[in-house]
């Protein structure tokens, strides 16, 4: 088996998210996201925070920046949709919210489930009011990162980076029935 | 507080109880979950630290929990209504895992939709949170249904030993709405500057 090096943008992004003092990550798990979740569960100064759903992650940010912390919420594009009502709080009191998120149903998807909502995702997100931003290549993740996060916490909104398919290559289910997935 | 706290019918009435809970809060933080625990908590006075809800039903208990974890200090106290606990019972496994000592809940059950025309809810029908939320793993719960259960909450609430989530069987009586500011920014902004001092405009 071809042994692919791992990227560098999830340690880069670890840094910057420690730099502006981010304490609280909140996740609903994305294979796109492992390292940054493992980065940040061995980081003492954060608490990452498991989620049965996204939209917990929104209303938990905002009780956080009301106490005075800075946090992330980390989820793929499919629990999009799951936020949506739930950013009223953050449209509504001005929290800031900075949602990375990894895109599915994208850049050569095998699922078709993973397909409405991937390409809706955008649209969904800029119809409830929150800044989109996309980063397509892992070269360009951490500074769209470091732009997301001023955006959010300097201008008190949500801002939501959008992780292109592209960064993470698609998952092809069928290559999975061959061998024990890694 | 000479008022009764409980109706004829034996029901425990719901702004009573939230007087009673609020009363002598010190520095306690709370928040009130959309509807009628808004304007309950309200009716104690529109207060600094409080931070009621004019929406984003489903989400009182989890702004707990982000405020718990960023103030472990602080006691920390969510009033919400069945409906919206509910609407994100998730959080009572999110919570429980997360297990801070500072977070206690407080579901005022009616076991109505108040708001939209006193529709009943699942607790109608004997849905059980005090016990969803035990099998969640949430340390102490409790079902609350007299004055007496009342007085010991309140000493638990404010002893800090650990995530507390309590269920209150109230009166589905109808009250005079009160309602506190309605702009989300200014509830946010007065609830910082309360907390952490003019610094908090220049995070």
């Amino acid at each position: 088996m071809k042994k692919i090096a791992e990227p560098a943008w999830p340690d880069e992004v670890h840094a910057l998210l420690k730099d502006a003092g981010v304490r609280q990550v909140a996740i609903v798990p994305d294979a796109g996201h492992a390292r940054l979740i493992k980065l940040c569960e061995k980081d003492k100064a954060m608490r990452v925070v498991r989620l049965t759903t996204e939209e917990e992650g929104v209303a938990q940010l905002a009780g956080a920046w009301l106490g005075g912390e800075k946090g992330v919420l980390l989820m793929q594009s499919s629990g999009v949709g799951n936020c949506i009502n739930m950013l009223t709080l953050s449209i509504a009191c001005q929290f800031p919210l900075l949602m990375l998120i990894t895109m599915r149903g994208d850049h050569g998807e095998f699922n078709p489930a993973q397909i409405p909502m991937g390409n809706a995702t955008q649209a969904v997100l800029e119809a409830m009011g929150v800044i989109v931003k996309r980063a397509d290549s892992g070269a360009e993740v951490p500074e769209m990162v470091s732009a997301t996060l001023r955006l959010a916490f300097n201008t008190y909104r949500p801002v939501a980076l959008l992780i292109g398919q592209r960064v993470q290559g698609a998952k092809d289910f069928r290559k999975l029935t061959e061998s024990v997935p890694q | 507080m000479s008022k009764p706290m409980v109706k004829k019918t034996g029901r425990l009435l719901r702004r009573e109880v939230v007087q009673t809970l609020l009363a002598g809060r010190g520095d306690a933080l709370v928040i009130g979950g959309l509807g009628a625990p808004a304007w309950d908590i309200t009716s104690c006075g529109d207060h600094e630290r409080n931070f009621p809800l004019w929406g984003a039903m489903g989400g009182a208990a989890m702004i707990g929990l982000g405020l718990a974890l960023a103030q472990p200090k602080k006691k920390v106290l969510v009033v919400t209504g069945d409906g919206e606990m509910l609407m994100g019972l998730g959080a009572l496994a999110t919570i429980a895992v997360q297990a801070p000592r500072n977070l206690s809940i407080v579901v005022l059950d009616n076991e109505r939709y108040g708001e939209t025309g006193m529709q009943e809810t699942h607790t109608a029908h004997g849905v059980d949170l005090a016990k969803m939320a035990r099998a969640a793993g949430i340390a102490q719960t409790f079902m609350v249904r007299s004055e007496a259960d009342v007085s010991r909450l309140k000493k638990r609430i404010y002893s800090g030993q650990g995530s507390l989530f309590a269920q209150v069987k109230v009166d589905p009586e109808k009250l005079p709405l009160v309602l506190p500011p309605r702009d989300g920014a200014l509830l946010k902004n007065r609830f910082r500057a309360a907390l952490l001092g003019a610094d908090a405009a220049h995070q």
